[in-house]
């Protein structure tokens, strides 16, 4: 049987390629979705190339929410798995000043992720069928004074996730949280050490993968995450208001 | 960042990028002079740049394949090990490797490695199509034989010095199966080792492993294993029935670096007698998997670490056909005499290769692991002198420690390697710790 395609929403942040990457070597064709399709032109002949699968590109914006039911339309095929890896952190310092700047974030992490996500919800539910990967944060699991805009969009899409799996449950539908803690991403790069929080991408779209196959339905990375954060929302609040963490 | 090359020595405080776009390149190269960086796999410092180090690991995109022709365009910092990954299983395989698939297209090029086969096919540049590459003006230049030749022909064994290598067509090769039908002889000594080499030419790969601790009559004993790509009618039907399946292994990794004295000559000699005994015990011929033939010693992830802390340094060098015998037999016997003993000793014949600046030429290379220490340096300086009187030369992806002038006296064509550098201002831009040190 041909596997329905891997629809990866923010494909050009490094957790996406490398689900995208980590699908592709099991067959599936691959769906590449971002703002700015032209720097997916050599992902798409690696892809295609490494894993001999079909890659198609498609223009897609999350913040601009009257797109997306079109987007949804125009894709040739409805893909069987969509993996939302759209996420914008911002500047706290910003975020604080303008709201224009927390607005992007909120939009970025909340605001779009839901949009698209309800459209292709509503679409798997009619099909009875299909799996929605989110790509949350911890982040979202308490608010921080160095993070808490970033933190809290992600906490309301941590929580639309689940609303969402508590609603397609039983209609076929499986979605999947993921909660990575840190990752090596643009911002940080790896030389051979990994500290005892950070993984790396590729590592992570393993788990990903692997969790998929047990529909899992929420999953830190790593697993020490959930400890430490279970930890951290334990902290009775008067003590926590005075960590400036 | 504390930063150092494979052999971990010397390490060195460098600042590091991984510029993830050619405009990241670009912004970074014109910050002030900066060297690529691959994988890592260069022994010493020709890798690290205390002002700018260039890590090139987002550059690993495959771009196209041409099916009839093997011609493979790819970014720089994409792994040997994924090319054969992707490859093998449609029935290519490079054109020339190294010893480990851990390394870079890019490395590959800067370094124009060689392999068991160069005696026949001569080393990795000869497979190049073209080369894309950002020079001081930060604009991508693409170069080949008949397209600003000279750029291309020092970029091949130019050690990073002539830019940053973006992207490369190369030129992979048919084979039959991944199986190597392996043949192993025994030399008593270095002369015999030789002869064995020169009545071999026709194989198409052959290395010697020295046991480089064995004194007068026995001199340069060795194993000498020569290999042919398996044809299927080489194979025993279970593995003829799907001839690229290669067999999954478990890989070992060191986790933490050994006490140095582990090392000591006592050590290395028992390991190469019970290798040569070993392999002299065994059949003549054997099936040996594609992975463990180039790549033995990738099994053991991170097996620089066996050498201690202060890590260790690899003398290699060629010297030409004619004066092999002579400067062989000293340079093994200096050897000796110092009884440090080098756990991996590997000679290889190298065949015809005229370039402008790469490593090889047609002789015997040698090539030699010792752990830090002063005792090793003092007798790698001996090693570098008899080079020296026997016409020979160095290989700058083994290098880190040698001293400029060993350098420029082993090899004329430095000069014009350093003038062309001058003329277009890419010592401006682009300088190793090794370049400064060996003054190119
Ligand atoms: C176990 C082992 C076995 C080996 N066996 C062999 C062998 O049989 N034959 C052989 O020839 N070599 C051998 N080598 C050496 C190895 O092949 C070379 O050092 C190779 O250059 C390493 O590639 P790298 O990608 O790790 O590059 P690095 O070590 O990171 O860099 C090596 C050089 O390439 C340059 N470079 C890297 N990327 C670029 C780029 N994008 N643009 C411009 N310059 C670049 C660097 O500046 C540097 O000068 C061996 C090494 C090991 C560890």
């Amino acid at each position: 049987m041909k596997k329905a395609p891997v629809l990866i929403l923010g494909a050009t942040s490094d957790i996406g390629l490398a689900i995208a990457h980590r699908f592709a070597k099991e067959g599936y064709p691959i769906q590449l979705a971002s703002r700015d399709v032209k720097r997916l032109e050599s992902d798409r002949a690696d892809l295609e190339i490494r894993y001999s699968t079909k890659v198609s590109l498609h223009e897609f914006d999350a913040i601009k929410t009257d797109s997306h039911q079109r987007f949804v339309k125009k894709l040739p095929i409805m893909p069987g798995i969509v993996v939302c890896a759209v996420g914008y952190m911002g500047n706290q310092f910003e975020s604080e000043r303008d709201i224009k700047s927390a607005s992007l974030v909120m939009r970025s992490n909340f605001e779009g992720p839901v949009s698209i996500l309800a459209e292709f919800a509503n679409h798997f539910e009619q099909r009875r069928s299909g799996t929605i990967i989110g790509i949350s944060s911890v982040a979202g699991e308490r608010g921080r004074a160095s993070n808490y805009v970033y933190g809290s969009s992600k906490a309301g899409f941590t929580a639309f996730l689940s609303g969402l799996r508590n609603r397609l449950a039983d209609k076929g539908v499986h979605v999947m949280t993921v909660l990575p803690g840190f990752i090596l991403t643009k911002m940080t790069f790896d030389l051979g050490l990994t500290p005892f929080l950070t993984a790396n991408p590729n590592a992570l779209a393993e788990y990903v993968y692997k969790s998929y196959l047990k529909k899992k339905d929420i999953i830190y990375f790593y697993k020490r995450w959930r400890l430490i954060m279970a930890l951290l929302c334990h902290i009775p609040e008067r003590y926590f208001k005075k960590m400036k963490i | 960042m504390k930063l150092a090359g494979w052999g971990r020595y010397p390490v060195i405080e460098a600042n590091i990028s991984a510029p993830r776009s050619v405009d990241d390149i670009i912004r970074q190269i014109t910050k002030g002079t900066s060297i690529a960086r691959g994988n890592g796999r260069s022994y010493g410092d020709s890798s690290v740049s205390s002002s700018n180090t260039l890590h090139m690991k987002h550059f690993n995109r495959m771009l196209a394949f041409n099916e009839t022709s093997g011609q493979l365009v790819a970014e720089a910092g994409l792994l040997l090990a994924d090319i054969i990954d992707v490859f093998l299983p449609e029935g290519w395989f490079p054109s020339v490797t190294p010893g480990t698939k851990f390394v870079t297209i890019g490395g590959m090029i800067a370094a124009d490695v060689h392999g068991k086969n160069h005696h026949k096919d001569q080393s990795f540049g000869q497979y190049i199509d073209w080369i894309d590459i950002i020079k001081t003006e930060g604009k991508i230049e693409r170069c080949s034989k008949t397209k600003n030749p000279e750029l291309f022909h020092r970029t091949i064994g130019g050690m990073g010095l002539t830019g940053i290598i973006i992207r490369a067509a190369i030129r992979l090769k048919r084979v039959p199966s991944a199986w190597i039908k392996q043949r192993t002889l025994t030399a008593e000594n270095i002369e015999q080792t030789i002869d064995l080499f020169e009545q071999s030419l026709d194989s198409t790969y052959s290395v010697a492993w020295i046991d480089c601790l064995q004194k007068g009559k026995k001199l340069g004993r060795s194993l000498i294993m020569l290999g042919e790509h398996a044809q299927l009618e080489d194979l025993p039907d279970t593995l003829a029935k799907s001839p690229y399946a290669s067999p999954v292994k478990q890989n070992i990794t060191i986790p933490f670096f050994l006490p140095a004295c582990l090392l000591n000559g006592l050590t290395v000699k028992t390991f190469n007698k019970f290798y040569y005994w070993n392999s002299k015990r065994k059949d003549q011929y054997q099936l040996v998997d594609w992975d463990r033939y180039f790549y033995p010693l990738d099994a053991i992830l991170g097996w620089n670490k066996i050498y201690g802390r202060r890590g260790f340094v690899q003398f290699q060098c060629v010297i030409p056909l004619d004066k092999a015998k002579d400067g062989l037999s000293e340079l093994l016997q200096t050897i000796s005499v110092a009884n440090v003993g080098s756990f991996l000793s590997v000679l290889k014949r190298f065949g015809e290769q005229e370039s402008l600046f790469s490593f090889p030429m047609k002789g015997y290379t040698l090539a030699l692991d010792f752990p830090v220490n002063p005792k090793t340096l003092n007798l790698m300086q001996q090693l570098d002198l008899i080079t020296l009187k026997h016409a020979g030369r160095f290989y700058l992806a083994k290098d880190s420690r040698m001293s400029r002038d060993t350098f420029l006296s082993s090899d004329p064509r430095a000069k014009t390697y350093k003038s062309f550098r001058v003329d277009g201002g890419l010592n401006y831009s682009f300088s190793s710790a090794q370049s400064e040190r060996l003054g190119l």
